[in-house]
């Protein structure tokens, strides 16, 4: 994919603007990157950059399971295979029927028969908990670059307003 | 530096050698798992929801008459000596503590100390709930943890599955999230060259076992944590019983092969367990791993009755308090390795000479 800025070089960088309410991807080269302050892989080995374009590189030849993403916490079911941890309560019904599967190979049994449980009344959030709550799944979805998923939740903030 | 004497019992009650079977099992330590609902997980969560986790665990625990009298200590703000202090006294874990250079400790780290009852909070999980209990106690350090997990869970509310159960980071601990290990001691089974075939049928059995402190250690001095390697598909009662038959088959193992030691090679085995005595008793530099080694010894002399005035709660004292931080923190400023190997051995000699009354 070439630059979408010089039109010249191969785009390294995914870069995204959130402008008003619309969300713009880039994708540039190193030096159309480097001019608008982002650093490249190349130029600064940055894990998390790494670690992206690592995952889109797989993400092509991945499986549909690979490629599903939790919307609460934006982790991958890749994420949770190379890391052996799940992201969030919510990733295990983002990635219900993988789980089950799992489940079964570890304990030999995937339903709980153990102690019940009833959450208390939903004033157990503490104050401005549900704000806080999207504001971090906000932050996360951007890392993630799940976009989005990122404008569904900045609307929702606003709404709270 | 912190002062360990403002927690409850100094947080080793445990080590009091109290319990059923003391001189082979150290302890017996039950955990349970719990997240809360709405937050990421602790190794996903960002700085902001981790100290609201901690924040609104800590308004619970105020609320909750079994944690009235403890501590809680902010670990994320300790220095990493005192953070390895309370690792060393099984009070945290490694990840807690954040001890690995490449998994520094996490905001919102803290733990929650009063009298055999601990709580962990943004472990790899929100909550960890744990008892510890001195001896063979797995019913009786389950009903402590238990009666916790209930005030705890009716004023936060907990990540629960209708079909997988309590939800965890780790697949490994959903459903009860509960694991439960007795730390043992089976140097008769190893000398016997029987504990490869018990740690095999462990195995089988859908129990695991790790060393000393748990999770990734090494086995040192014979002692071998045994735990439940499943927590789905089976009710708490019935994994609790489950360790505890297979447990106590365990310990008759042990008791057996030192019957069989004893008689088949008595004077070997004998003049073997003074020797690593004698060399506690006067050695003038010692490394940890010797140290466990020879204690391992003595211990089985003790539990042979061959040493009659040693205490097992000597003994158990010796395994905590012979670390490098401990002993640092005993001396009041840090120590090279060999400072801490001359450290190690006056530290051991004046325990064992003031335990039995003679002279160093």
């Amino acid at each position: 994919m070439v630059c979408d800025v010089c039109k010249d070089g191969d785009a390294v960088v995914q870069l995204t603007e959130i402008e008003g309410t619309g969300v713009r991807l880039l994708h540039l080269c190193e030096r159309c990157a480097a001019e608008r302050g982002v650093e490249t892989a190349a130029a600064s080995p940055k894990p998390q950059i790494a670690d992206f374009l690592q995952s889109v590189h797989q993400q092509m030849q991945a499986t549909h399971g690979d490629a599903a993403r939790c919307a609460f916490c934006s982790s991958t079911f890749r994420d949770f295979r190379s890391t052996g941890r799940l992201g969030c309560a919510h990733c295990y019904d983002a990635f219900e029927k993988s789980m089950r599967d799992l489940l079964r190979r570890v304990h030999g049994n995937a339903r709980h028969i153990g102690r019940g449980y009833e959450a208390p009344a939903t004033n157990a959030l503490p104050d401005g908990g549900t704000a806080n709550e999207l504001r971090d799944r906000l932050r996360r979805a951007i890392d993630a670059e799940q976009f989005e998923l990122a404008a569904d939740i900045r609307d929702r903030l606003q709404g709270l307003g | 530096m912190l002062d360990l004497s403002l927690l409850p019992d100094g947080g080793v009650g445990w080590l009091d050698a109290s319990g059923d079977h003391s001189d082979i099992v150290i302890s017996t330590r039950v955990r349970l798992a719990r997240n809360l609902e709405g937050y990421a997980f602790a190794g996903r969560a960002r700085d902001g929801e981790r100290l609201r986790v901690l924040a609104q665990v800590r308004q619970a625990m105020g609320e909750i008459r079994q944690l009235r009298q403890g501590v809680l200590l902010r670990v994320d703000e300790l220095r990493h000596d005192d953070r390895l202090l309370l690792h060393e006294r099984h009070l945290v874990s490694r990840e807690l503590a954040g001890l690995d250079p490449q998994r520094p400790v996490r905001s919102g780290a803290a733990v929650y100390l009063t009298r055999g009852t601990s709580v962990m909070v943004n472990e790899e999980d929100h909550l960890r709930l744990q008892a510890i209990h001195s001896g063979l106690h797995i019913a009786d350090a389950f009903a402590s943890i238990e009666a916790l997990d209930t005030e705890m869970g009716e004023r936060v509310p907990y990540a629960f599955h209708r079909e997988f159960g309590f939800l965890t980071a780790c697949p490994t601990n959903v459903g009860t999230g509960l694991r439960a290990s007795v730390l043992i001691h089976l140097p008769g089974l190893v000398l016997t060259k029987e504990i490869a075939k018990v740690l095999a049928g462990l195995q089988q059995v859908g129990l695991t076992y790790r060393g000393l402190y748990g999770e990734g250690s090494e086995v040192v001095g014979n002692f071998f944590q045994i735990s439940n390697q499943t927590t789905l598909g089976r009710s708490e009662g019935e994994l609790l019983d489950y360790l505890t038959r297979v447990v106590t088959h365990v310990i008759e193992r042990e008791e057996e092969s030192r019957r069989v030691l004893l008689r088949d090679a008595g004077y070997i085995i004998e003049d073997k367990l003074w020797r690593a005595y004698g060399t506690l008793r006067y050695a003038r530099s010692l490394s940890f791993d010797e140290v466990m080694s020879y204690l391992s010894s003595v211990r089985l002399a003790v539990g042979l009755k061959l040493i009659t005035d040693l205490s097992v709660y000597t003994l158990n004292k010796l395994l905590i308090f012979s670390q490098s931080a401990h002993l640092a923190h005993a001396e009041g400023r840090e120590l090279t390795a060999s400072e801490a190997d001359l450290a190690r051995a006056r530290y051991v000699r004046g325990i064992l000479a003031s335990d039995t009354g003679s002279t160093r």
